[in-house]
């Protein structure tokens, strides 16, 4: 600033002498800029240092630039800025104390400017603007025509400089727009920053627009004013769509979010069901209807004619035989034609590619949203950190709006607040341990043997209705027809009734309750589809051998009529065999089979589901309600009541049956839409049943991350349902008579075809690279590879993390320890701390403790977390023993009120008790 | 909207649009509830931004604030007045901030408010013990009050002054993983 100071002086009163001239404003603007300070040096700090900056910019342009010029440039510049700075503070009060301060720091020369200032106060913004801008701009043009000669280039660096701050400012301000609504401002302050903003971006942008070369940023403008726009239209449409949206809220009233979460969830699974029937349906049967061969063309496509007087009674039909059989619903109807109709649509191809499409596109879906549920975040704080503080602030549930849930509600937070307390005040209950131990361990052996059971009672009935198939069907009773899908959902209704009885026993926390019974449900329906799918699975293979039978005399058969007819008739040219397309012999054709076992599943299942709700919960509550008036007890309060929804359950539910859908898909094409049917009744019914007939539950579980806990199952069933769906694409060989692969060795060789015949050679190329083992060999040893380094690197950051952790722990205890001894500066409490043992206060052992630890932390990154638990406890136990002896528990809650200080940090242990006492006395005398 | 009287013009609209979280239908349901609640008060056309408020009183009888033990602490905190007399812009606004899509950041803050009873910044021991009152219905004992607020305060209180600034607060929210699906009313 020194060597500055002549031409800061020259600088200053041009400055000044233009201000006052030209631009009435500019002054306490640029003094908002700084609210710190306004002393006049800071002023002059300021300005060199822009017009240093301007002038090396254009250094290049303007070398015979006299003094005077730059200072215009440099303060123009600054000008340019304070005035938009202006436009964003918006508040009357605001100003005024801009202009407050003003007439505190400048001197005389500057009142009359204040004056103006004032004038100009009470004129509108905009007019303001325009003003500033109109002048700016004029007195810029002045000042060049009259200084140098290359004023022309300069004009265009100048407007260019401008241009940039006026673009950059235009860009915050479309900023603030889009970030207005997470402003914690009042509405109306909002909406006038929303004016203000908007119009100065409306004029500068006109501005920018102007001229040669700006044509393409006025067209960007222009774009992204109608995308958003778009956008924004786009957004209201798709909320309109969003279907059951007043149910859902009426039900989340009523029984709060986690009920809710189920309904939810049921949306999100209708959602995704579209999708895939929208898949399945516009590439596999939509084609196949419109441009494929019609009904009764060939073999595939007609019922045979020892079926075909039964083939339209009702209960063939309900079995998903009969026409049904023979229709776009199952995997046998579809032709092998690679192509069909004037489109030449790969049919074959697009079956297969929809069929595993599927797949791929629910795993997207569904790792998605799992990867956006879990940036909801809500993690990060250990269990038991905050227990306290989040009963208190976060388990009101805003979305009730009923009272009897209000009533539960409350009920349970003042509960789980108690037993907080409870378990504060003890932390283990002494019993009698051996017992307990017995009785979980004679629980799970139960289970264990229920859940074997069940499986061998599946693979049982599915035996036997293989040999059933072999019977005549009139002989079977309907029973002995659906025996499989029967005990199948009949287990299913049993048994979570049963585990659950077998869990008393357990005496578990019901959190943790709660999570074994789903685990043990989840169990038992894998076990149970597993061993269904096994049983399948021999049935298959038998299949396949009297498949094999039938093919080699067809072709025996053919060969026959071929040589016959050439012995007949004397001639080489023979005309395929003449016989009805309902006569020809065919294979069983497993395929279908399979399709159709799992759509008799997903019928009975549904049925039971939605009987077991209308008896279990509409009859029950009729009953409990009407029989009320003339009954011994109180129904509705005493044994039967009314039922709960079961969330769990219904969860698991769902869950497995869009499992089956997914299996199913492959054999089935039609599952998807029935199944999209199915859920579509079933959101109705469902709400219906729960809004009459339930009643909510009296321990409301929090819904928390529920949402992905549901998807975390998905996800895991998507993936065993994946498995067997693969195994047979990938190894049993297609019927010879059915299907879109028949007279393919495997199902993928159609995509091999493809790739041969469809496309350039050198494709096929690169795909037999690619397919070679040693290829592939490396590829997944680069992805092990990977995992690892990912997996390193995500344990690294867990440390950092877990370092961080301890370290604000540290800081923040140190904070309260250096607090808590400036409250104990009184003779009392010092003497009281002498008086204590050593060991509770002397920071040395409580340095030695703290290795450990950390030791345990760069060994195992698992343990972490439990270890420094232990620790405390121990801490704990010690502050404990040493109060006892010390001070001799004048009252039991004071316990308590120690502890958490010592549970939470480790590290404040040695002086934690003495504040901790002060403040226990304090409660005991209240 | 519609045919026979336009509530709010488009760019009044698209300004309400701008600044909260709600589309075009959700507004014009908003200004029926707001309307709902006073009909006689409210008038269908708001083009012209009439300065009208409804008191506290009236708003709390909404279904969705009907049950909630917070409901007058809430009606406050956004009424421009503090009393409680929302106009539309302070009605939008709250649901706006208690809306799904609100970021945690926002809810956070009001959060704070509502919950600092004496409006002095801090949430002091008082604002607890109120707050748990309210939400236990004054089932638990002065001695478990007290204690429960004692441990509150132990567990959030970073900097040991005895109250809860914005900052602790914010710090062992962020970390609750149930709040944001509890602080949210769907209108």
């Amino acid at each position: 600033m020194g060597k500055n100071d002549d031409c800061e002086k020259q600088l200053k009163a041009a400055e000044e002498a233009r201000r006052k001239s030209k631009n009435r404003r500019a002054k306490p603007q640029r003094k908002t800029k700084k609210t710190s300070d306004d002393e006049d040096d800071e002023d002059e700090d300021e300005s060199p240092k822009k017009r240093g900056r301007k002038k090396k910019k254009r250094d290049s342009d303007d070398d015979d630039d006299d003094e005077d010029r730059s200072v215009k440039k440099g303060s123009k510049t600054r000008k340019k800025k304070a005035k938009d700075e202006s436009e964003e503070e918006s508040e009357e009060d605001n100003k005024k104390k801009k202009n407050g301060r003003n007439t505190g720091g400048k001197g005389v020369s500057k009142k009359t400017k204040e004056e103006q200032n004032k004038d100009k106060k009470g004129k509108g913004k905009d007019k303001d603007k325009g003003k500033d801008k109109g002048k700016g701009k004029g007195g810029d043009k002045k000042k060049k025509g009259s200084s140098s000669s290359d004023s022309d280039s300069d004009e265009e660096s100048m407007s260019e400089g401008e241009m940039e701050a006026l673009k950059e400012e235009v860009e915050e301000k479309k900023k603030l727009i889009a970030t207005l609504r997470t402003k914690p401002w009042r509405m109306k302050r909002r909406l006038v920053h929303l004016k203000e903003a908007q119009e100065f971006v409306e004029k500068f942008e006109g501005a920018l627009g102007k001229g040669k070369g700006r044509k393409w940023y006025a067209y960007k403008v222009m774009m992204t004013k109608k995308l958003i726009k778009f956008k924004r239209d786009f957004e209201n449409f798709k909320t309109a769509c969003i279907p059951w949206e007043r149910k859902i809220k009426e039900v989340e009233s009523h029984f709060g979010s986690s009920v809710a979460s189920y309904f939810i969830f049921l949306r999100w699974m209708y959602g995704l069901n579209l999708v895939l029937f929208g898949f399945m349906f516009g590439l596999v049967i939509l084609p196949e209807i419109l441009m494929g061969l019609p009904y009764g063309s060939i073999a595939r496509k007609t019922v045979p004619r020892p079926e075909q007087d039964t083939a339209m009674d009702f209960s063939v039909l309900f079995d998903f035989n009969g026409y049904c059989k023979y229709s776009f619903l199952f995997y046998g109807y579809y032709n092998n034609d690679r192509m069909i109709g004037v489109l030449k649509f790969r049919l074959p191809l697009s079956y297969l590619l929809v069929g595993v499409g599927i797949f791929g596109y629910s795993l997207m879906v569904v790792v998605r949203t799992m990867a956006r549920n879990s940036n909801e975040g809500g993690e990060g704080a250990e269990e038991g950190e905050f227990t306290f503080s989040w009963k208190m602030f976060t388990s009101w549930d805003y979305l009730i709006g009923n009272p009897e849930t209000a009533d539960n509600k409350y009920a349970s937070i003042t509960t789980s607040f108690k037993e907080s307390i409870v378990d504060e005040q003890e932390n283990q209950k002494d019993e009698n341990i051996h017992l307990r131990r017995f009785l979980r361990v004679l629980a799970n052996f139960m289970i264990l043997c229920s859940l074997g059971g069940s499986g061998f009672l599946i693979y049982y009935v599915v035996k036997r209705s293989q040999e059933f198939a072999e019977m005549e069907n009139d002989e079977l009773s309907w029973f002995e027809k659906n025996e499989v899908e029967f005990v199948m959902s009949l287990l299913g209704l049993v048994c979570p009734p049963l585990f659950e009885t077998i869990a008393e026993l357990e005496d578990y926390h019901p959190r943790i309750a709660l999570k074994w019974q789903l685990g043990r449900i989840f169990a038992l329906f894998l076990g149970n589809l597993y061993t269904f799918l096994f049983a399948l699975f021999d049935e298959v293979t038998a299949k396949l051998e009297k498949e094999k039978i039938i093919k080699n005399s067809t072709i025996w058969a053919l060969n026959e009529y071929y040589a016959n007819y050439s012995s007949f008739h004397n001639t080489t040219d023979i005309p395929p065999p003449n016989i009805h397309p309902a006569d020809v012999v065919r294979g069983p054709c497993w395929e279908t089979g399979v399709g159709i076992e799992f759509v008799k599943l997903i019928v009975s299942d549904m049925q039971v589901t939605y009987l077991t709700i209308l008896i279990g919960d509409f009859v029950r509550a009729v009953i409990v309600r009407f029989l009320n008036y003339c009954w011994c007890w109180d129904l509705e309060a005493g044994f039967p009541s009314y039922g709960e929804f079961d969330i769990s359950g219904n969860v698991l539910g769902l869950v497995f049956n869009q499992g089956m859908i997914w299996m199913g898909a492959f054999y089935a094409p039609g599952l998807v839409g029935l199944n999209v049917l199915r859920l579509l009744t079933s959101m109705y019914y469902q709400c219906w049943a729960v809004m009459s007939c339930n009643v909510p539950h009296e321990r409301v579980f929090k819904a928390s991350r529920s949402n992905n806990f549901y998807m975390g199952l998905l996800l895991l069933v998507l993936f065993l349902s994946l498995l067997p769906v693969v195994y047979t694409i990938m190894t049993l060989p297609p019927s010879f008579d059915c299907g879109p692969f028949s007279g393919q060795e495997k199902m993928y060789d159609v995509v091999m075809e493809t790739i041969e015949n469809d496309l350039p050679a050198f494709i096929g190329n690169i795909f037999t690279y690619a397919t070679n083992p040693g290829l592939i060999m490396p590829a997944v040893l680069l992805m092990i590879l990977a995992l690892y380094y990912l997996n390193t690197t995500s344990k690294g950051y867990q440390q950092a993390n877990n370092d961080l952790k301890r370290k604000m722990q540290m800081a923040r205890d140190e904070e309260k320890n250096r607090r808590n001894n400036k409250d104990s500066t009184n003779q009392v409490m010092k003497d009281l701390e002498a008086l204590l043992p050593n060991r509770s206060l002397a920071p040395p052992p409580e340095e030695e403790e703290e290795p450990p630890p950390e030791v345990v932390v760069d060994k195992g990154s698992k343990s972490p977390k439990t270890k420094p638990k232990k620790k405390a406890e121990k801490g704990e136990k010690e502050v404990d023993l040493q109060k006892e002896v010390s001070l001799a528990a004048q009252n039991p809650k004071s316990p308590v009120t120690r502890a958490p200080g010592s549970r939470g940090a480790p590290t404040a242990n040695p002086k934690g008790p003495q504040p901790g006492k002060e403040r226990s006395r304090g409660g005991a005398s209240k | 909207m519609g045919n026979k009287q336009t509530t709010f013009t488009d760019e009044q609209l698209e300004a309400f649009q701008d600044c909260t979280f709600f589309t075009r239908k959700e507004i014009l349901r908003l200004h029926g509830r707001y309307r709902e609640l006073a009909p006689h008060l409210v008038p269908l056309d708001y083009t012209n931004n009439p300065d009208i408020r409804v008191p506290l009183a009236l708003i709390v009888t909404m279904p969705e604030l009907k049950e909630n033990p917070f409901r007058d602490r809430i009606v406050e905190t956004f009424s421009e007045d503090g009393d409680g007399n929302q106009s539309f812009n302070d009605f939008v606004d709250m649901f706006s901030v208690l809306c799904e899509a609100s970021p945690r950041e926002l809810k956070t803050i009001y959060a704070f408010k509502i919950y600092d009873y004496n409006r002095d910044n801090f949430i002091c021991k008082e604002d607890l013990q109120q707050t748990l009152v309210k939400l236990t219905k004054g089932e638990l004992s002065p001695e478990e009050v007290s204690l429960v607020c004692e441990k509150v305060m132990e567990e959030a209180d970073l900097d040991g002054d005895s109250k809860l600034s914005f900052s602790d607060f914010e710090n062992m929210i962020s970390k609750a993983p149930d709040f944001l699906s509890n602080f949210h009313i769907r209108i």
